[in-house]
């Protein structure tokens, strides 16, 4: 993340406004452009772009059989996109919402994570579930969830999730170009987001796996990802009220794990928060937390602790801020981390 | 095929009330004008009449059309039927020695196994369920990388691309959605390769199922579905698993042809499948087989069938068997003597006594692998734990 000195080469594409919506729509675009093998389908993802409208205009410039309306049929979807991997194409699948892949969750784990190990590597899946993830949108029931626990537990997955306009392009780009199965988890909330972004910018293509300091600070760390890493950098910025100097760091990629970058900034800092929307009994938190003290027991001033969303059922629209972890409820956690030694 | 009567225009639109057309004789409704004009009227979007399977199962031996079955066909079949079976008493028996942690055998249903095999050019795809050994092997990949799977020191032992012989999948069902997938991805890109998915009269109760034929139907995918009805889901008989009128009908609801055939007249299974397969190629989208068999052996080594069924049960399924329907009609037409019937069951124990050399000798594992394939290249953490593990070989070595 150096800033370059250098005289930049040929400037292409200005920045300007974008939204991560759109972001995530190049990143589709440019996929389909650079491999004839990318093929895209879902629910409504032709004709329409997507109930997000993610996938807009891509059936009319790459034409109905590289971006397909499928039948409504989640396991279907997936499980016709594990043979089109098997005869050599690279499938990029939209879970219409977040609760609707569990259907395809057989897929997913007795196939798409295992293939690869059960072929001894000679049928590799090179398959990207997008998935749009995670509440604060006013949805009603089953369109609020936010699923990576159950696709972190499972070998043989990635899950990325980005939390800026530049790596919604840059993530979905390096995932489709994986060779291994990525669970590409949007959060919706951040879909209409906008930040100044071009993508030709060489910074855009993170490499899977690295997450990324996003407020440098040295009293505690805050580890998050996703819809959670806006509220973050707000509970950093209004923690200077207090004299804390938090750090923010941005996993963008929870499997593979960057523990190394994750637990640097701990040691630095002695003091570690998990934040994230989902529930927290045997969520991704409790796995942080448990290699933040594995790794850096020594260093830590207090024990980690975790803000996630309650141990309830997605609440409904009318109810979901009382659910989802704010400014408040970090801030609270930061001042209960031992300051007084 | 003959377009539909009703899709070509003739059919009668649908009354506001939901009636069926023609249940009334004023069904029509004639009046125009301002909230007056119906909808365009249904009609169906396929002919079924077309895609209904025969009343009887299609059957070649003990018909007319036995005289005139290809011999070479006939003998080569029969061949294959008799190391067919030579192969599932052989595995069943590595079972018994520990050489297999189980084995699911096809006994009774080899003129399937065989005909699916040999229905597939060289470019097509197989993909065989757990019980489907038999197919793979018949199909010509090295019968010990296909036991692989049931002797434990892999989950699968051959390469898929190189064999176009997908893993035997165990999830039920589960693999046919692949079928279509691979069949369609061929299509897009100008191959005229057909996939062959195999499934049970069980697996056609799983959602995979109706997903995987309503995604073939309506892709025109080339892809057939050869369903092995052997009567029974490990213990459940069919009758407890459908109330349809046989599990070719379900086609129909698909949009696609159902085809009946007695699972045991090995001919008569070649031809369907052949046909489908052709049909497929030509660009005539899915077909679903039903083939009628029985599953003379239990489940698994490991299941008791005294449990479920009589023995006197068998006996009419003994009686037709598919070897001894084959060898009948080879006899019929002077096609065989007894010592070329000899020498068949000599090559059979032969085949068999090479598999029990080669599964008598130990697999060699390698425990450091079970890191190797889980990604492309191993995560940080999978460096971490495979170093825990080789510090743990190297601690029971010293």
């Amino acid at each position: 993340m150096g800033t370059a000195t250098a005289p930049a080469a040929p400037a292409k594409a200005a920045r300007k406004p974008a939204t991560m919506a759109q972001a995530l729509n190049r990143a589709l675009h440019d996929s389909l452009a650079a491999d004839p093998t990318v093929h895209v389908l879902g629910e409504d993802v032709g004709t329409l772009g997507g109930v997000f409208r993610i996938t807009d205009g891509l059936a009319a410039a790459f034409g109905p059989e590289r971006v397909t309306d499928t039948p409504l049929a989640e396991a279907g979807i997936l499980g016709t996109a594990v043979g089109m991997a098997m005869y050599g194409l690279r499938p990029v699948v939209e879970m219409q919402f977040d609760a609707f892949g569990y259907p395809a969750l057989e897929q997913l784990i007795s196939h798409v994570a295992k293939m690869r190990n059960r072929t001894r590597g000679t049928m590799p899946m090179p398959i990207t579930v997008r998935i749009p993830y995670g509440g604060g949108i006013g949805g009603v029931e089953h369109h609020s969830d936010s699923s990576e626990a159950y696709y972190l537990h499972t070998p043989g997955l990635q899950v990325v999730t980005p939390a800026t306009v530049a790596d919604a392009y840059g993530l979905l780009r390096a995932s489709i170009a994986s060779d291994d199965p990525v669970i590409f988890l949007e959060p919706k909330r951040l879909y209409w987001g906008k930040a100044d972004w071009s993508p030709d910018e060489p910074e855009t293509v993170p490499p899977l796996g690295r997450a990324v300091v996003r407020r440098p600070g040295r009293s505690a760390t805050l580890i998050t990802y996703g819809p959670s890493v806006p509220v973050c950098l707000e509970a950093a910025e209004a923690a200077t009220a207090e004299g804390w100097d938090l750090e923010v760091v941005d996993l963008r990629s929870l499997m593979p794990f960057d523990d190394e970058t994750v637990c640097a900034s701990v040691r630095r800092t002695g003091r570690a928060v998990v934040v994230h929307e989902s529930s927290g009994f045997a969520g991704t938190g409790a796995e942080i937390a448990a290699r933040v003290m594995e790794r850096c027991f020594h260093h830590l001033e207090a024990p980690v602790l975790r803000v996630t969303g309650f141990d309830i059922p997605y609440p409904p629209p009318m109810l979901e801020r009382y659910h989802l972890p704010g400014v408040d409820r970090v801030l609270d956690a930061v001042a209960r981390l031992q300051w007084e030694d | 095929m003959a377009r539909s009567s009703l899709a070509s225009g003739s059919g009668k639109p649908a009354t506001r009330s939901g009636k069926r057309p023609g249940t009334t004789a004023a069904a029509r409704p004639e009046t125009t004008g301002p909230g007056h004009t119906p909808p365009p009227g249904w009609r169906p979007m396929t002919d079924p009449a077309p895609l209904l399977p025969d009343p009887e199962p299609f059957r070649v031996l003990g018909t007319p059309a036995a005289a005139d079955a290809d011999p070479v066909l006939m003998r080569e079949l029969y061949e294959a039927l008799v190391r067919g079976r030579r192969f599932n008493r052989q595995a069943t028996a590595l079972t018994q020695q520990g050489r297999l942690a189980v084995y699911p055998s096809t006994t009774g249903q080899e003129a399937c196994e065989v005909a699916a095999a040999r229905c597939l050019g060289e470019r097509d795809w197989l993909f065989p369920s757990y019980r489907d050994t038999l197919a793979v092997v018949a199909r010509g990949v090295d019968p010990v990388e296909v036991l692989t799977l049931l002797r434990g020191d892999w989950h699968n032992g051959y390469d898929p691309a190189a064999t176009r012989v997908a893993p035997l999948s165990t999830p039920l069902a589960t693999q046919l959605p692949h079928a279509v997938g691979l069949a369609h991805a061929a299509r897009l890109r100008g191959d005229d390769t057909v996939a062959l998915a195999l499934v049970g009269d069980g697996g056609t109760s799983e959602g995979d199922f109706h997903e995987a034929l309503n995604f073939a139907a309506v892709w025109k995918a080339p892809v057939v579905f050869l369903v092995q009805n052997n009567g029974f889901a490990i213990s459940v008989p069919l009758h407890k698993q459908t109330a349809a009128p046989s599990l070719a009908h379900k086609a129909v609801g698909y949009g696609m042809p159902g085809r009946l055939v007695d699972g045991n007249d090995a001919l008569a299974v070649h031809q369907v499948l052949t046909e489908a397969v052709e049909r497929a190629r030509g660009g005539g989208g899915p077909t679903l087989v039903e083939a009628l068999t029985y599953r003379i052996d239990a489940h698994t080594n490991a299941d008791d069938a005294t449990r479920y069924r009589d023995a006197a049960d068998l006996e009419p399924w003994r009686a037709h068997d598919p070897l001894v329907l084959l060898e009948n009609a080879l006899r019929d037409r002077d096609l065989v003597d007894d010592a070329e019937l000899r020498a068949v069951e000599a090559g059979a124990e032969e085949m068999a006594a090479e598999l029990r050399r080669r599964m008598n000798a130990d697999p060699v594992l390698d425990p450091m692998s079970l890191f190797d394939h889980v990604y492309a290249s191993r995560t940080t953490q999978l460096r971490e734990q495979a170093a825990r593990l080789r510090a743990e070989l190297d601690a029971e070595e010293a």
